[in-house]
């Protein structure tokens, strides 16, 4: 009974990667194992488990804990089996005499030193060293434990300085020094797995003790970052979480796929009966291999916020509180609006939003409302503001919108060119990958305005940090192109076998003009010349070299030609189609890939096809039955313009909050009031919904089948573990709506819904739910070329044929500091918070980030008068609001940080209507601002917060 | 100071974006470029407002987007 929970099998020492197969003989039985395999995890590959605490496959061998010993036929001694290599021909003992007594001999004095609690252990039943005690077949302890660690005080009640008490300052785990075996995983997976490196062993001998940061430090005080790699390498209860200690060990587990990053990766949500009892990293995840952040691991307690709205709500005006209603009830509403006004304005007046927080089917269902339903192309989703201009720029220059690698390919990258993106912060395990990487040897160039974390850390250093002013990505990705042009670095093989080569030698003719060179844009930028050349030697010379970027890149004026110019840079240095290279964007949200491919923006159909193809149109009218406009529709900014301007009057919004997301809030909220039926579908009546007629409550990736596509184009499974609190999965919700308008859909489950993209997109041709069942996941292109899908895109051609090469002139942002806003605004997230913050800011992550503050240079803050902590107002032309300053170093003098994870903040009051010249991405990424001491909210604040809590009513039921 | 109450500024804006990217290419592909972002990309009432500009002789546009005109897609009447 006692192992209900089946475990992963633990190999107890990672898979060696050698080509060399050696063959040897364990216990009588013959086994072929990669050379550099260890023995234990030799035997384990024909099911023999050699005892052992101190070891565990996600980390490097030990060897401290002495339990794995076995004999080998002609050495000497009985060597730890963790430790020991394999090696042709010989014979390994694991269970003998010998080797039993001198297990059980190393179990008695564990035991010796360790509290005998296990009934009412929060490990009880989850316990290695419980399992090893009843394998090696421990049955007394001789030993008197004099001195022990877990007794409080000693048999003459003096306090015993060797206990120590609980630490549990971590909201969400808890240590217990009384029942740690030092076995030192924790220490371990924290360097290892995490790269943090916050947990270390203090003392020596009997008085080793796992110990966080520094001597006065707590966990949370410590540089943990929460992710729980320890609690997960943890082989007793001393790292536990708190929700076992809550709630007791489940009993069945379900992959599923994260719901927060585009790094999409996969848990096991484990259950007991249906309450969640802890997401724990699943080990065949791809994109996660076992890791974990805090986010996914821990923050899933807003699935049962009491904030979460359960109930249909409906309302005449968004000056009257909300009525809850039947769900029958609020589709009759929400149609019978819907409909009228697209009698009164017209077919174009209404249009949808879909989510990059939903799956990929929920996406296709609403992108099909409105084109089938509606009968316009006015869907656009919340990638408009975070990645539209990848789409852009990789499909000029590739041929297809979508990240080159996947992540596994960063153990091959020898040069990583990290531009505008903070893995640390955005996609932790990512980061964490990297950092692995970086500490066997990899180089590191950032190009950031900020000193951010990915700069410099425990035991990596970029060898460049290229610190631009905000705004001039593409004079520094141009001028990157020029050293390496000028000074003949480029891989000429490659484009002349992989690119067009006339366009290269325009583009190579545009690039080499002095004008572009690191010296002429110093003053520009603001980065020493010596930098950009050294950085551009590295990138072209150094081996292996990927470009991971992030919304630092797209979110900008110019956001589609940096893009492009990152495409330039990867041809022009052969660094395409192999493991190690390549043009990575890091995705916002966990299906911002996803709502991408599955036709949400207005001008494309699913799979990136341009709405003005007959052919593409003619797939979809045939399998829908319905004439598809063949003009492309409003993307978010012109439904917004639109509706100021009072032709578009009707929103249907699923899991997006536009009013706080999206830059210029006063115009979005101008907007919102002015459309006369909104409808917004979602976990919490968040900020959009303060200007919304109709409220569908959404169901949460708990409570839904469907899938995710991550970052590295990975569809991966999103699995149903608890029945939907308010009834119904959201892809139910969008059907109920579009019947009630008059469609006539039929879906039973997700699968069909696949089926029908399968059957209409060519990159989806060959995905289906049971091929994700028995493969685990799958990158598209996935069809009758690709069955198993694609790792690594454009290997012997670019999709598009020939790579093209583009012309990346600068233009400089028409947002220019000046006398009234002489200070540069960029803006960014941190690690505990997710996106606008409605899910992680309803969990304990507020521990780290409890409010948005600015971020400001001590010259910048000292004539001002700006000390640590003070209020401060934040104006630009567009707004104000005020939030507390502190003041560091790591933004550069003229440039101030903050980030919007919190509605009070309002960051977005100041950010402009600037956008990317190809896609209206918006600029949120360079504000022109002044900074002044304040007393507290600003008036916007004020009347805002006034309007939403009027907004917020709900009436009490009758 | 959104320009909420100017479509047309907000519609020169981002003519003239797209026209300073298009602006480094040979004239003959700028012109074509412009002319096809605008066609893939702006739903018909921004080219509406885009040719109310143009039908008064496009003040403010950028040359290029004048060489464009007669690629870009006239919408249907409102």
């Amino acid at each position: 009974m006692k192992d209900f929970i089946i475990p992963d099998r633990d190999f107890g020492t990672p898979a060696a990667k050698s080509k060399t197969m050696v063959t040897l003989s364990i216990d009588g039985f013959d086994v072929t194992v990669p050379e550099g395999t260890s023995i234990m995890r030799a035997a384990a590959e024909i099911g023999i488990t050699v005892p052992k605490l101190c070891a565990t496959d996600s980390l490097d061998a030990f060897g401290s804990c002495r339990l794995c010993l076995v004999e080998i036929e002609g050495r000497n001694g009985t060597p730890a089996s963790c430790t020991t290599p394999v090696a042709p021909g010989i014979k390994v003992t694991t269970q003998n005499a010998k080797l039993k007594q001198l297990r059980r001999g190393v179990m008695e004095l564990y035991i010796s030193d360790h509290p005998l609690d296990c009934l009412t252990c929060a490990a009880n039943g989850d316990c290695e060293l419980q399992d090893m005690a009843g394998a090696v077949g421990l049955r007394d302890v001789r030993y008197e434990a004099v001195e022990t660690h877990f007794r409080a005080k000693d048999t003459s009640g003096e306090a015993n300085p060797q206990w120590l008490p609980k630490d549990d300052s971590n909201p969400y785990f808890s240590y217990d020094p009384s029942k740690c075996i030092v076995c030192n995983r924790c220490v371990r997976a924290c360097e290892e797995v995490q790269g943090t490196f916050a947990l270390t062993i203090e003392g020596r001998g009997f008085d080793s003790r796992v110990k966080a940061g520094m001597k006065d430090d707590t966990f949370l005080s410590s540089d943990c970052v929460s992710c729980g790699a320890c609690v997960q390498a943890c082989p007793t209860a001393t790292l536990t979480e708190k929700s076992v200690i809550d709630i007791g060990t489940p009993d069945r587990g379900v992959v599923t796929t994260c719901a927060y990053c585009g790094v999409g990766c996969q848990f096991k949500a484990e259950m007991r009966g249906d309450e969640l009892v802890r997401m724990v990293p699943y080990k065949h995840g791809k994109a996660n291999r076992g890791h974990s952040c805090v986010k996914g691991r821990f923050a899933y307690g807003y699935a049962t916020h009491k904030d979460r709205i359960l109930n249909p709500m409906i309302r005449d005006s968004i000056n009257d509180p909300w009525k809850e209603v039947s769900w029958a009830e609020a589709m009759e509403f929400a149609a019978t609006r819907m409909k009228g006004i697209q009698e009164k304005y017209g077919r174009q007046s209404v249009g949808v939003i879909t989510s990059s927080r939903c799956t990929n089917e929920e996406a296709y269902l609403v992108q099909k409302l409105t084109r089938a339903v509606f009968m316009n192309n006015n869907t656009d989703t919340c990638a408009r503001v975070c990645h539209s201009p990848t789409g852009y720029g990789l499909g000029q220059t590739f041929g297809t919108s979508a990240g080159t690698q996947d992540f596994d390919s960063v153990e091959h990258c020898d040069v990583a060119l990290v531009i505008g993106a903070n893995p640390t912060s955005g996609h932790p395990v990512f980061a964490s990958r990297l950092k692995k990487r970086l500490r066997q040897g990899a180089k590191l160039i950032v190009v950031d305005p900020r000193r951010t974390e990915m700069v410099e850390g425990a035991h990596y250093k970029a060898a460049h940090h290229l610190a631009l002013k905000p705004g001039t990505n593409v004079a520094i990705v141009t001028a990157l192109a020029h050293v390496i042009v000028t000074e003949k670095l480029y891989n000429e093989e490659f484009i002349r076998t992989r690119c067009d080569w006339d366009e290269f030698q325009d583009y190579m003719e545009f690039v080499a003009d002095p004008r572009h060179s690191p010296e002429a844009i110093e003053l520009l930028t603001g980065v020493p010349a010596a930098e950009v050349r050294g950085a551009a030697r590295l990138y072209a010379t150094g081996g292996n070299a990927a470009i991971y970027y992030g919304l630092g890149v797209t979110e900008h004026s110019q956001g589609s030609t940096t893009v492009i110019g990152i495409a330039n840079l990867a041809m022009l240095t052969g660094n395409i189609g192999r493991p190690g290279v390549g043009v990575n964007p890091l995705r916002g949200q966990n299906n911002v890939q996803g709502s991408c491919d599955m036709g949400s923006f207005p001008h494309e159909l699913p799979g990136y096809r341009h709405v003005k193809n007959d052919d593409v149109r003619a797939i979809y009218e045939q399998a829908w039955g319905v004439k598809i406009d063949n003009e492309p529709g409003l993307r978010i900014p012109n439904m917004l313009d639109a509706a100021v301007e009072g032709t578009f009057k009707g929103l249907y919004c699923q899991g997006e909050d536009i009013l706080q997301s999206d830059p210029d809030t006063k115009h979005v909220a101008a907007g919102l009031a002015a459309m006369e039926c909104v409808i917004v579908h979602d976990l919490f009546l968040n900020e959009t919904a303060n200007y919304a007629h109709v409220f569908f409550p959404g169901s949460t990736f708990l409570e839904k089948d469907g899938t995710f596509t991550n970052a590295e184009r990975r569809i991966n499974r999103v699995r149903k573990v608890m029945a939907p609190k308010q009834g119904y999965a959201d892809w139910e919700v969008t059907q109920m709506f579009a019947n009630a308008m008059g469609a006539d859909w039929t879906y039973t489950h997700p699968s069909q819904i696949m089926d029908e993209i399968a059957m209409t997109t060519p990159s989806f041709a060959g995905v289906t739910y049971e091929k994700l069942e028995t493969m685990g996941s799958v990158q598209w292109p996935c069809n009758e070329k690709a069955p198993e899908g694609t790792p690594m895109m454009h290997i012997d051609g670019f999709v598009r044929g020939k790579g093209k090469f583009i012309r990346t002139e600068y233009v400089a942002t028409d947002e220019k500091t000046g006398p009234r806003f002489p200070l540069l605004l960029t803006t960014g997230r941190i690690l505990s918070q997710y996106n606008v913050g409605a899910q992680t800011r309803r969990t304990e992550n507020v521990v780290w980030h409890a409010e948005d503050v600015l971020e400001i240079h001590p010259h910048d803050a000292e004539v001002r008068g700006i000390r640590e902590g003070d209020f401060v107002r934040l104006a630009s032309r567009s707004g104000e609001t005020t939030l507390r300053a502190t003041i560091t170093d790591k933004v550069s003098p003229g440039v101030v940080y903050t980030t919007f994870h919190h509605p009070a903040t309002q960051a977005n009051v100041v950010t402009t209507d600037f956008s990317d010249w190809a896609t209206n991405c918006p600029e949120y990424k360079v504000t022109a601002v002044q900074v002044m001491p304040s007393n507290g909210p600003s008036e916007w604040q004020e009347t805002y917060d006034a309007q939403a809590s009027l907004s917020r009513r709900i009436a009490a039921a009758e | 100071m959104s320009p909420d109450h100017r479509p047309h500024d907000k519609i020169i804006t981002m003519a003239n974006q797209i026209a300073r990217f298009m602006e480094s290419k040979p004239h003959a592909e700028g012109v074509a470029g412009l002319a096809a972002h605008i066609n893939d990309f702006w739903e018909p009432r921004m080219r509406r407002h885009l040719f109310e500009l143009l039908d008064k002789g496009g003040e403010g546009l950028r040359p290029l987007v004048m060489d464009a005109a007669a690629s870009i897609r006239r919408p249907a009447a409102a």
